[in-house]
């Protein structure tokens, strides 16, 4: 049985892992988003903080996935087996580009167009809302494409912990010496990371006040 | 005498225990147009932010209506202030006209009375809305921005207008240019200003008082013909500089 025969005989079951596989992915960078934004913008105003701070995301980083994943199992209310420990390690992951694209993104923000805004008379929120974050929106987003294209590739071994996904099928195959059923997990990971990819950089663009032009 | 708008008392302002400016005592009166020379680093810029309450003074106080920046509420008080900065500050992401009816819409004005005022205002400083007001900064030149920087501080019809080198980035012609629409501005406006500027014969053009800053001081203080009679040393300097 070649690729195609058996992702037609299975259909139904490559197509939930699939959807499986983007609720892992969605859930976690929405939660990696949800912490990591914040998280940037605080460090923004607290400089003496991104060192440790970005510090420690980068150390989570070097944690091989097999190993967090390992490590979390024995946690209480976060760890266990299933897709919950999966999409903790996924924040995980996720956080570092997160936090430091919203860091960068901001910090690069212009000193004067800054100190126009405070002489403005623009409250902290107006300054972080009107002009910080719609300043910084590219390169933030450049971190939710990197924390999503990881988050497809990383998400295939948390079928390790019973978290299911497209990685089901690549275990299976590895077990079964099966290079079709490898593939079936495989390649719509794959094509899951390129849409990411591409469908993020669109929204990328779009938020580019740069490639704006007169209308 | 009137109060005045802007007035320093003793005011001292220091970074890490070193005077940057002070101790200062000055006072604008209304219409005025008072020019603050100097060289970099003699505290011009510094000057112009604790009006605006962008600093706080270590020590004294900076009093603006009658009320010191300690106590205005700084929001509130940088709305009634207007302020066009050196590298002008534009908000690269939003259009022309979005950039000069900032504050009204801070302030909250109805939708109509925000757009009748940017148009007005643009034709004031000669770009007409229906030309640049769909423009970004980056598709205007170095005048062209410097122009709508002053409509920005115009907007809200603040009573003072602080001016921190506003024409500094432009090239001589359009300068000269930019300095004389500007003083007919003003003068038909009738704002108190506080023009920070390094160049003497700028502030010749524009002065109504010219107050010389040195090493955080004021060396001089006076009208534009008392500066030119002056036979201090530093003053007599600067405007061969000139």
């Amino acid at each position: 049985m070649n690729f195609f025969e058996y992702v037609a005989a299975n259909r139904a079951e490559v197509l939930y892992n699939t959807v499986e596989h983007i609720g892992l992915v969605a859930a976690s960078c929405g939660l990696a988003i949800a912490i990591g934004l914040p998280l940037g913008v605080l460090l923004t105003r607290r400089p003496g903080l991104s060192g440790p701070v970005i510090g420690f995301a980068n150390v989570v980083q070097t944690i091989p996935s097999l190993a967090l994943f390992g490590f979390l199992i024995p946690l209480p209310i976060i760890g266990g087996i299933g897709a919950r420990t999966a999409i903790v390690a996924l924040v995980l992951y996720g956080l570092l580009p997160l936090i430091r694209n919203t860091y960068t993104g901001i910090s690069s923000v212009d000193p004067a167009v800054r100190e126009a805004a405070r002489g403005m008379g623009m409250t902290d929120w107006q300054l972080l809302w009107m002009v910080e974050l719609r300043l910084a929106a590219p390169v933030i987003l450049a971190g939710v494409r990197i924390a999503a294209v990881w988050g497809v590739g990383i998400g295939t071994i948390a079928a390790a912990i019973g978290a299911g996904g497209l990685g089901e099928f690549i275990f299976r195959g590895v077990a079964m010496v099966n290079n079709a059923v490898i593939l079936a997990g495989a390649v719509p990971a794959a094509l899951l990371a390129l849409a990411a990819d591409g469908g993020l950089h669109l929204v990328e663009r779009a938020l580019d006040w740069r490639r704006r032009t007169a209308a | 005498m009137a109060e005045p708008v802007i007035e320093f008392r003793e005011v001292v302002y220091r970074v890490d225990g070193r005077v940057i400016l002070g101790p200062v005592s000055l006072s604008v009166a209304s219409g005025e147009v008072l020019v603050l020379v100097g060289r970099s680093g003699s505290g011009k810029t510094t000057a112009l932010r604790l009006i605006n309450g962008l600093i706080l003074p270590a020590a004294g106080d900076v009093r603006v209506e009658g009320r010191s920046t300690r106590e205005w509420d700084r929001v509130r008080l940088r709305r009634r202030v207007g302020y066009v900065i050196q590298e002008v500050g534009l908000f690269p992401h939003m259009t022309v006209e979005r950039n000069v009816g900032l504050v009204p819409r801070l302030e909250r004005w109805p939708p109509a009375r925000t757009r009748a005022r940017v148009e007005e205002l643009l034709a004031l400083v000669g770009l007409p809305h229906e030309q640049f007001g769909r423009r970004l900064p980056h598709q205007l030149s170095g005048g062209q921005r410097q122009r709508v920087g002053v409509a920005r501080a115009l907007a809200a019809d603040p009573p003072i207008l602080l001016c921190d080198e506003p024409f500094g980035s432009v090239d001589p012609i359009a300068r000269a240019e930019l300095q004389a629409e500007f003083k007919a501005l003003i003068a038909r406006l009738g704002r108190t200003v506080v023009f920070v500027t390094h160049d003497v014969r700028e502030a010749l053009a524009l002065a109504t008082r010219i107050v010389v800053l040195e090493g955080g001081r004021v060396h001089f203080a006076g009208d534009p013909l008392a500066f030119q009679a002056s036979g201090d040393a530093h003053v007599t300097a600067l405007r061969e500089l000139a």
